[in-house]
């Protein structure tokens, strides 16, 4: 079994294509040299950037004009692999356009998905992906056993993104068909959310809290720890279902995968939730009062102490030197 | 609009608290224990039974597929304000892959009677396949929402306010339609002692694969099979002290050595 052709769900805006991109068309590239991406919007302007990290074609749909990505999306894939332009595998980020496509996708094609994976693979004369299960302990291997395309989705930084220093990326314009009702939601504005300092699934350091703060209004100290460390601020999901800061904030399996050189966890027990989401970080500080918490279980540094003591001295001894 | 008709997937899960196990011969993930219902399908339960408020009236239904004719974590929505069920449950369908699930949901999504609005969550807390309510959509034929963090319906239409990586977007989708909501996204109430009592009465249909005419099924119907299942890496614990008043010094200590300060 080899994959000859392989499709990547790309994404970017001002002519730079994400980094989540760049990481799968690193990985499709060392699966076969014939990588196409697809672009559900103006994907001429990503040609260039698409190039460098290798893939050889952009499929581009055009501006959406306001309809969701989910079902153009797939509506358009769908109407080429009918037409015989027949991918053997398609990669996909596991976000949210990633996801609602390689669904709605999945259904259209009468074939199945393998989502939050790590890796895929050619094994003998099976596709493999493998997925981390129980807060990452335990890999799970999962084999592809119908017909292609073969649909998997990818948890960001799964792959370290390496240029190649290709050419432009050959512009393919696709049609987007009617998706009569399914086609129906529209989006009537776009906002969005102003935030300072590096973004969290991007910075060196990273300080989330969870529920060990007591209160909501004692995040302040893990913003203020972030903000003197030049850091970003993070959560569990534990402090954003309970409505303390936005979900963007959430690091974890349905939040943010970090992997910064520091990772301080404040209040935060590890669930296993929590755990996928971080345990990747160079360096992990943890500060609970539970000396049985999981999260000493990865932590190079584990402070067991109050937060409310241990935050407060740190924070000083930090400004103290200026 | 007056009265509105809803229907919610639920899941009903082990308990997250409890650490989670395979079977030993097929590599599943246990699910032959009590079972509550999934937290994340709180939050669709309560965004239901607000529309429906909202809307002067209407009915909030719950669909699920379990082994076993589990029924504790529906008991739970129907505590809630939940007037019926459908329980899907059926040895056959153990193994099936998230394709099969969503067409099995949206059967029994057509056995409580078509809505003008079915509600799941982005995903569960135990498999997190992710995919399910999109699919459900899909089988359908309704438009979708994802990821909605705001939800409202205003003459008739669904104003939703969906999350990005850079924000949210206003979406607006007319009836019917399928929304998958954020954890968060309402405060889901905790069912009263009369609210539990009633749940005992209120009407559980449960049917097979087959009664719902979904098939294959199961392992058999799964475009996938278990490769392998290896052990991971472990990460190795450092240093874990107490703090005595004066542990921030360790944590600026080892800053220092890593030279981020």
């Amino acid at each position: 079994m080899t994959l000859n052709n392989v499709w990547v769900f790309a994404q970017g805006s001002n002519g730079t294509i994400t980094s989540f991109t760049a990481e799968l068309l690193t990985k499709a590239r060392s699966l076969t040299d014939n990588v196409s991406a697809f672009v559900a919007g103006d994907g001429s302007a990503l040609a260039d950037a698409l190039g460098k990290y290798g893939a050889k074609k952009v499929y581009s749909t055009g501006d959406l004009g306001g309809r969701l990505v989910g079902v153009a999306a797939a509506n358009a894939m769908k109407a080429m692999i009918d037409g015989g332009d027949k991918p053997d595998a398609i990669l996909f980020p596991q976000n949210y356009d990633g996801r609602d496509t390689i669904a709605r996708l999945s259904v259209k094609l009468g074939v199945t998905v393998l989502t939050n994976s790590i890796d895929i693979a050619v094994n003998g004369n099976e596709v493999v992906a493998t997925t981390p299960i129980f807060g990452g302990n335990v890999l799970f291997a999962t084999a592809f056993t119908g017909a292609g395309p073969h649909l998997a989705s990818f948890r960001p930084k799964s792959f370290a993104a390496e240029e190649i220093g290709g050419g432009a990326a050959q512009v393919v314009a696709v049609s987007v068909p009617d998706g009569g009702a399914t086609a129906s939601a529209k989006v009537t504005a776009t906002h969005v959310e102003e935030t300072s300092g590096p973004k969290l699934d991007e910075a060196n350091i990273v300080v989330s809290g969870g529920r060990g703060l007591g209160e909501s209004q004692n995040f302040a100290m893990v913003e203020e720890l972030a903000k003197l460390l030049h850091g970003a601020p993070g959560a569990s999901r534990a402090i954003v279902d309970a409505g303390w800061v936005p979900y963007s904030y959430q690091v974890g399996q349905t939040g943010k995968v970090v992997k910064p050189s520091v990772y301080i966890a404040a209040g935060i027990s590890g669930a296993t939730q929590h755990m996928v989401g971080m345990k990747g970080s160079k360096n992990i500080i943890a500060i609970n009062k539970d000396k049985e918490a999981p999260i000493f279980a990865v932590a190079d540094l584990g402070i067991v102490g109050d937060v409310h003591k241990v935050l407060p001295k740190l924070i000083e001894a930090l400004k103290a030197r200026g | 609009m007056k009265g509105m008709k809803i229907v919610v997937c639920v899941k009903q899960i082990p308990d997250p608290a409890t650490p989670g196990s395979l079977d030993s011969a097929t590599n599943a993930l246990k699910r032959d224990g009590k079972l509550i219902l999934d937290d994340s399908d709180a939050y669709g339960v309560e965004m239901a039974l607000q529309l429906a408020t909202a809307a002067g009236g209407g009915e909030v239904s719950i669909v699920s597929m379990a082994p076993n004719n589990e029924t504790s974590g529906m008991r739970t929505a129907l505590a809630m304000g939940a007037v019926r069920g459908v329980l899907v449950s059926d040895p056959a369908l153990a193994g099936s892959d998230a394709l099969t699930t969503a067409k099995v949901l949206a059967a029994a999504v057509h056995k409580v009677g078509m809505p003008d609005l079915v509600i799941a969550a982005t995903e569960s807390t135990d498999g997190y396949t992710g995919t399910v309510p999109e699919q459900i959509a899909e089988v359908l034929g309704l438009p979708s929402v994802t990821f909605a963090k705001k939800v409202k319906v205003e003459g008739g239409v669904l104003k939703i306010d969906r999350q990005t990586e850079a924000g949210y977007d206003e979406v607006e989708c007319p009836l019917p339609a399928l929304v998958s909501v954020t954890a968060g996204v309402v405060e889901p109430r905790y069912p009263s002692f009369k609210g539990i009592m009633d749940a005992k009465k209120k009407e559980i249909v449960t049917v097979t694969a087959a009664d719902l005419g979904v098939s294959p099924v199961g392992w058999s119907g799964a475009g996938q099979k278990v490769s392998s299942v290896t052990q991971a890496e472990a990460r190795k614990a450092g240093q874990v002290i107490e703090d005595d008043g004066e542990a921030f010094n360790k944590i600026v200590a080892f800053l220092e050595t890593l030279k981020v300060i």
